[in-house]
This record gives C-alpha cells, sequence and structure tokens, in this order.
C-alpha cells in the first residue's frame, strides 16, 4: 500500500472508527452513517482527495440490517491514488448526510441515490426525481422491484397476449 | 388515352390527380429530426455524404413538428418520453407517415424492462418498421423507398 | 389526447423548481421557456428549463432521464456474457470502450489474465472508436455552430472507422467484439493494411478540420472565453475527461492507471489552461492525432499468439477442440447454460472514455448473473457542469456549452 494511502487510511480507522478490508488492491472501509462527512472532509482537506468518482448504493433485501452499502469512490489526482468508502445503512427509513458541502458533484448522485433506491439524504438542496418520471411510484433498483418485462407473444399465446397489449389508436 | 392521341404533339401528358398527388408527396417528404440513441447516430450517417438522403428528397431534417410530414422514430422510447412523443405527432399536420427506425422502436429490442415502452406502436400508429439494431443506413433508405411505395399507393380520400 | 393508461404525462409546476428559479420569475420579469426533449442543438433528448430575461440565461434547469433504459436492473437479470450486449448502448459514441470497461472490471473481479495479442487489439479499436467518438463530437459541435460541411467530412471519416468495425465484428457500431478473457475471435487478414490506410489518410483530413476551424474569425468569437471552467471548479465539479484536461489538469487514466498494455506506448496528453471552449476543442483535436499516434505503436509491434485467456472455467474453449476433449465439451457445457462463477466481491475500475472517467462498480454474490453493475458514467458528472457555465451568457452560447461538454444522453440517462 502507498505511503500516503497508509496514513489516510489510519487516519479515518482512529479518528472515525472504520474498519480496512481489501480485495484486488483495492482499499475499502466501512463507516457509519454518521461519520461520512467528517471523514470525507478529513481526505478532501488533510489529504488532498479532490474528486468524488464514483457514489452508489446496493441492496441486500431480503436481508434488512443492513439493507442498503452506499459506496464512495475517491480519487486523489496529484499522488494517484484511489480509496472506496462504504456506509451500511437500514432497511427501514434509510437515510444518510448530504456530502454536497465537501464535494459539490454530489448532488446528482444522491437524487439518483433518492430516485432509484428510495434513500433520504438530510440537507440535500433539490432533492427530485432525476431519471424516473415525476409521479412514479416505488424506487426501481430495489431487489423487490419487478424488472416489469412483457412477455414473449409466441405463435401458441398469441391471442391471450395480444389482448392486453396496448395499440396506439390514429 | 383518347385525348393524348389528339394532344400528343403538344406536350401535354395526362395522368390521374391521385398518381400526381402521391408523386408529389413522396419526392418532398421532409423528415422531422427525432433521433433519440444511437439510431440517430445512424440516421444522422444516412443524412451524410455517404448514404445521402437529400437524393430522395430529404435534404432537411426538420426541427418543428408543424413543418414535417415524416416522423422517423430513431431509438428507444422511454416512459418519460412517451408522452412527448405523442404529442409531437399530434403536433404535425396531415398527411403525416411514421417509420420505426431500430428493435428498440418497433418492439422494444433488446431492452425487456420497466423502464422502455415495448414498441412505439403502443404510442402511434406506425407505417414502416425498419429491423436492425442499428439498421444500417442501407437498410433505412429501403424502408424510405418502402413507404414511398406505400404513398404511391394511396387513395387521395385516405388524407382527405 | 394520450389514452394510455401506462404513461404519466411530464410537467413541472413552478411550484416544485421555485427554488432553483429566480424571484424574477413568478412576477413576471423573466420568462421560463422550455427547451424541450426534441430539439436540433441538445444532442439528444434533454430538457433545459430556461430562465430568461431578454436572451440572457438567469436560471439553466437541465431535466435528464428521458432516454432512461434500466441496464443496471436489466444486467442483473442476465449472465455476465449476456450482459455484455447491453453494454454497448449506453454510451453508444464510445461502443468498444464500454465493451472494454465492463470486461476489464470483470478480469479484475476474477483475476483473469489476458494474453498480449489481445491487449493489443483492445488498444487499436479502443483508439479508433475514441477518433470516431471525437469525429462525431466535431461534426455536431461544428454543424450547431453553423459550420455544415465540418458535418460532412467528419462523418465520411467515421465511415472508414465503422467499416474497419465491421470488418473485425459484424456489426457498425455495437459490435461486442471485445468479450471477458479476450475478443470474440481473431481479427481477418486485412485488418491491419485497413488500418494502416486509415492512419495514412488521417492526419491530412484532420488539417482540413484545422484549415477550416481553428483560425477562423466566426469560430473563435463563438468559443473564445465562453463557457470558461476554472481549476478549482473543475474540481470541485468532479468533471473528468477533456473538460478537466482543458482546465489545467493534465490528468488521464490511460497515463495514471494503465490498462491493457497502456503502458508500452508513448503518447502525450494535451492540455490547456485556459478552460474556455476554445481550449476544449483543440485539445479534443489533439487527442485524435495522438489516438493515431497510439494505433500506429500497437500495430508495428502487434504479437502473434491467442486472443483468449485458456482459463476454461471462463473462456470457452475453441470449437475445434469439443470433439476431441471430454473436459472441454463440459466446460463449453457448463458455460453456454449456466455462465461462469465468479468469486464473491466487488470491484470498481476505470477507465478513459472519451467524454472521461468511465467506471464500472461490479459486485458479485458467487451467482453466473451479477448482482449490482453501477456505471459511473462521465455525462451524467460532467453535465452537472452546465447551470454553473450558462449564468449570464446568451441563449446562443448556450447551445455552444451544451457542444462543448460533449454530453452522450446514453451516458447521462443509462
Amino acid at each position: 500500500m502507498d505511503d500516503k494511502l497508509q496514513k489516510a487510511v489510519e487516519a479515518l480507522t482512529n479518528r472515525c472508527a472504520a474498519q480496512t478490508s481489501e480485495f484486488r488492491s483495492d482499499i475499502s472501509l466501512m463507516l457509519a452513517a454518521e461519520q461520512l462527512v467528517e471523514a470525507c472532509q478529513i481526505l478532501h482537506e488533510e489529504f488532498g482527495f479532490e474528486i468524488l468518482a464514483e457514489l452508489t448504493a446496493v441492496d441486500y433485501w431480503p436481508q434488512q440490517r443492513p439493507r442498503f452499502h452506499v459506496i464512495y469512490g475517491l480519487r486523489c489526482l496529484q499522488d494517484n491514488l484511489f480509496l472506496m468508502l462504504r456506509v451500511p445503512l437500514d432497511g427501514n427509513a434509510p437515510s444518510l448526510p448530504t456530502l454536497t458541502t465537501v464535494y459539490a458533484n454530489a448532488n446528482w448522485f444522491e437524487r439518483e441515490l433518492w430516485d432509484m433506491f428510495g434513500i433520504q439524504i438530510e440537507g440535500h438542496p433539490d432533492l427530485r426525481r432525476i431519471l424516473m418520471p415525476y409521479e412514479w411510484e416505488g424506487h426501481p433498483l430495489r431487489k423487490d422491484y419487478p424488472l416489469g418485462y412483457e412477455e414473449v407473444q409466441f405463435s401458441f399465446n398469441f391471442d391471450e397476449i395480444d389482448i392486453r397489449k396496448p395499440y396506439a389508436k390514429e | 388515352m383518347g385525348i393524348e392521341q389528339k394532344l400528343g404533339d403538344m406536350g401535354v401528358v395526362t395522368m390521374k390527380l391521385e398518381q400526381a398527388v402521391n408523386w408529389a408527396r413522396t419526392n418532398a417528404m421532409w423528415p422531422m429530426l427525432f433521433g433519440l440513441a444511437c439510431c440517430a447516430i445512424e440516421m444522422m450517417s444516412a443524412q451524410a455524404a455517404n448514404y445521402d438522403m437529400s437524393r430522395f428528397g430529404m435534404e432537411l431534417m426538420r426541427a418543428s413538428p408543424r413543418q414535417s410530414d415524416l416522423m422517423i422514430v430513431a431509438g428507444r422510447v422511454s416512459r418519460k418520453m412517451a408522452p412527448v412523443l405523442r404529442r409531437l405527432y399530434d403536433q404535425m399536420p396531415d398527411p403525416k407517415w411514421v417509420i420505426s427506425m431500430g428493435d428498440c422502436a418497433s418492439c422494444g429490442g433488446v431492452f425487456n424492462n420497466y423502464a422502455i415502452v415495448q414498441g412505439v406502436d403502443e404510442v402511434v400508429p406506425v407505417d414502416v418498421y425498419v429491423a436492425g439494431c442499428p439498421p444500417r443506413p442501407e437498410a433505412l433508405i429501403h424502408g424510405i423507398i418502402t413507404l414511398h411505395e406505400k404513398v404511391k399507393g394511396e387513395n387521395i380520400k385516405d388524407w382527405a | 389526447m394520450l389514452e394510455q393508461s401506462n404513461v404519466t404525462i411530464t410537467e413541472v409546476s413552478v411550484d416544485e423548481i421555485r427554488h432553483l428559479i429566480s424571484d424574477r420569475a413568478p412576477k413576471g420579469e423573466t420568462v421560463l421557456l422550455n427547451m424541450g426533449p426534441q430539439h436540433p442543438s441538445t444532442h439528444g433528448v434533454l430538457r433545459l428549463l430556461l430562465e430568461l430575461d431578454g436572451e440572457i440565461v438567469v436560471n439553466c434547469i437541465p431535466d435528464v432521464g428521458f432516454l432512461h433504459t434500466g441496464v443496471e436492473k436489466n444486467m442483473e437479470a442476465k449472465t455476465y456474457v449476456k450482459a455484455a450486449v447491453m453494454t454497448d448502448r449506453l454510451d453508444y459514441l464510445n461502443t468498444v470502450g464500454n465493451n472494454l470497461a465492463y470486461c476489464l472490471a470483470i478480469e479484475k473481479l476474477v483475476d483473469l489474465d489476458v494474453p498480449p495479442r489481445a491487449q493489443a487489439i483492445r488498444v487499436i479499436l479502443t483508439e479508433l472508436q475514441r477518433i470516431a467518438s471525437h469525429l462525431v463530437w466535431l461534426g455536431t459541435h461544428a454543424l450547431d455552430l453553423a459550420a455544415m460541411s465540418v458535418f460532412l467530412y467528419c462523418f465520411r471519416e467515421r465511415e472508414h472507422i465503422l467499416d474497419i468495425l465491421e470488418m473485425v465484428g459484424g456489426q457498425r457500431m455495437m459490435t461486442t467484439y471485445i468479450r471477458p478473457g479476450g475478443l470474440w475471435r481473431d481479427t481477418p487478414v486485412e485488418f491491419e493494411d485497413a488500418v494502416r490506410k486509415f492512419l495514412d489518410l488521417l492526419p491530412a483530413r484532420i488539417d482540413e478540420y484545422e484549415a477550416l476551424l481553428t483560425k477562423n474569425p466566426l469560430f473563435i468569437e463563438r468559443t473564445r472565453n465562453i463557457g470558461v471552467l476554472a481549476k478549482e471548479d473543475a474540481l470541485r465539479w468532479g468533471a473528468t475527461g477533456p473538460i478537466l484536461r482543458a482546465s489545467g489538469v493534465a490528468h488521464d487514466l490511460r497515463k495514471a492507471r494503465p490498462y491493457s498494455g497502456y503502458e508500452l506506448y508513448d503518447f502525450d496528453i494535451p492540455s490547456m489552461t485556459a478552460g474556455d471552449t476554445y481550449a476544449r476543442y483543440v485539445v479534443r483535436v489533439e487527442e485524435m492525432r495522438q489516438s493515431a499516434r497510439i494505433v500506429r505503436q500497437a500495430l508495428d509491434k502487434l504479437p502473434y499468439g491467442p486472443v483468449r485467456s485458456s482459463n476454461r472455467k471462463y473462456v470457452p474453449p475453441p470449437r475445434s477442440d469439443i470433439g476431441t476433449s471430454m473436459e472441454a465439451l463440459i466446460h463449453h457445457f457448463k458455460l453456454w447454460t449456466e455462465g461462469f462463477t465468479p468469486p464473491e466481491g466487488a470491484v470498481y475500475h476505470a477507465v478513459e472514455s472519451p467524454r472521461g472517467e468511465l467506471g464500472v462498480y461490479l459486485e458479485s454474490d458467487g451467482s453466473p448473473k451479477p448482482y449490482r453493475v453501477h456505471w459511473r458514467t462521465p455525462s451524467f458528472v460532467n453535465m452537472q457542469v452546465l447551470p454553473s457555465l450558462a449564468k449570464g451568457r446568451l441563449v446562443a452560447d448556450l447551445v455552444a456549452l451544451i457542444g462543448t461538454i460533449d454530453i452522450v444522453l446514453g451516458d447521462v440517462d443509462r
């Protein structure tokens, strides 16, 4: 592990109670949601991680505690370092503090988290749906949301599906 | 026929009104710019120099639906975009035709899920379907020629 | 006029966006205009809500999602190799690059080695795709600024590249030629000559475009000092790619974290400090030249050898072996019916696409279908720069700005 990266990991482990793990030469740290903004501020100001490269979530339904893991990827350009943070969240009323005060581009990433997973972001300036239509109900990327596919229309079930399929009127 | 024999050397040709109107409609059909996704790039390639669409009268791609008669739906239509598509189709004046270009517009294509309309004929009535993902510019031109053949066989009362 | 029950009307009331627009709008001093999803200059289905004071943009609110395809959820329902088909269609101008990002993520997860010939051909095709993407960008950007002949010239060059892609992959745009473990199959005999012929004619053509645009006073008037993005703002907004390089940070993932053999080739990273539209134009044109340089080196050093890894747990055996070897038959059967099963774990791998950092976050739970695939697409992140660049500028400049950020809506909406 790089020297500077080692120092950053140590700082986070000591000050924010993070657990380190390594997989395929990438370091990732598990944090609690309350420590998130402080950890990112430490990385941004003291260790020079300028860019928030990645912000996404994974749904581990039907497991409820934790149900979501939110993943942050931070990149330091001048020393060429990359670090991942993982924040576990509970199943009912998951919420996170916003990162827009530290990294401005977290704005749309967090809107996508709200839209696709239903994770409430506290302090976000503009929390609206971004990819789905405004009145859509449900959060598509959750594992209990169906894929919503249409059955294939073969010759044996042609008429059954034809009745249900909407066609445009002139 | 008899008129042509008598007036033959005066330089007059007779034909049915239907044929004349359909000929005029096919030779100057203006498409509306409705490129959504990857098929739009192939439509742009078809418009560019190698596979020229302006030799079929489609020199311009009109951005405004009120000035166009052909809508080439090129690309996947998502559920958020479907009402916009319908509104643009309604804004086009008669006579109007729709070509559904590509697999995603014809039947949903590779994407069979919650977000994509499974075939744009759920939203607008389609005249010609062009298959391919994306269809080659030559396939699109074949689709346009098929539409021209269809229009030449139309009755003048269809759009009256 | 809507009779469908499964589509909803997309209207935004002023109350919902009141926090985003200034106080002058409800009083009627400024106009709220919709630069709608169907517009000739928005390069796809992008909707911009503009608050205008005459011709000056007071606020610009982008509304994306009109091309949302649900690719990430759909990929969770397919096996790894079948899901690779959907990856082409995200950023549809960088199809080979998308395939490459996905396959590199799988290879990192599985710890699979790719033979050097496959790596070299991957580099050649990715760089050719980069040139093709920049040609489309240049053509449409110049078309928006009313230089129509550049559009026709760029698409003429692009046809050569599409012919090469058709020769190797069978399809002009969506080839899915790069598979986990290597390539689909070896390149045909005519490949090297075709690429060399293209490389011989490219520099003169790029000189033609530069002769038309670079010193053209009209073009300079419309692009110099428009949309200046300072270095701190670019880093704050997380912009990557030519936008960042034109603002003074010479960061390129091909040099910083080389993948697929990029460390073997010698190339420069163009960067400028001005950060305006003109600087981004210069950076991208120079990138085309550097890409041609990489392709030439890769062709000269192209090694002989297999194009697929020999790890039969993940890569199918050649068809000729199936008749003679029992293991080959069993591997073929397992791979085609169930698909390969990577170990549990999560990786993030990023490549340099023509628009910036294209990253794939891949998480596996030991089953043959990916558990979660997230695409960190460059256009989604770079779009957030637009409102701050557009404030206080004319509507005509807005058109130039949308072109210069080089967004592809398939990338933004996935």
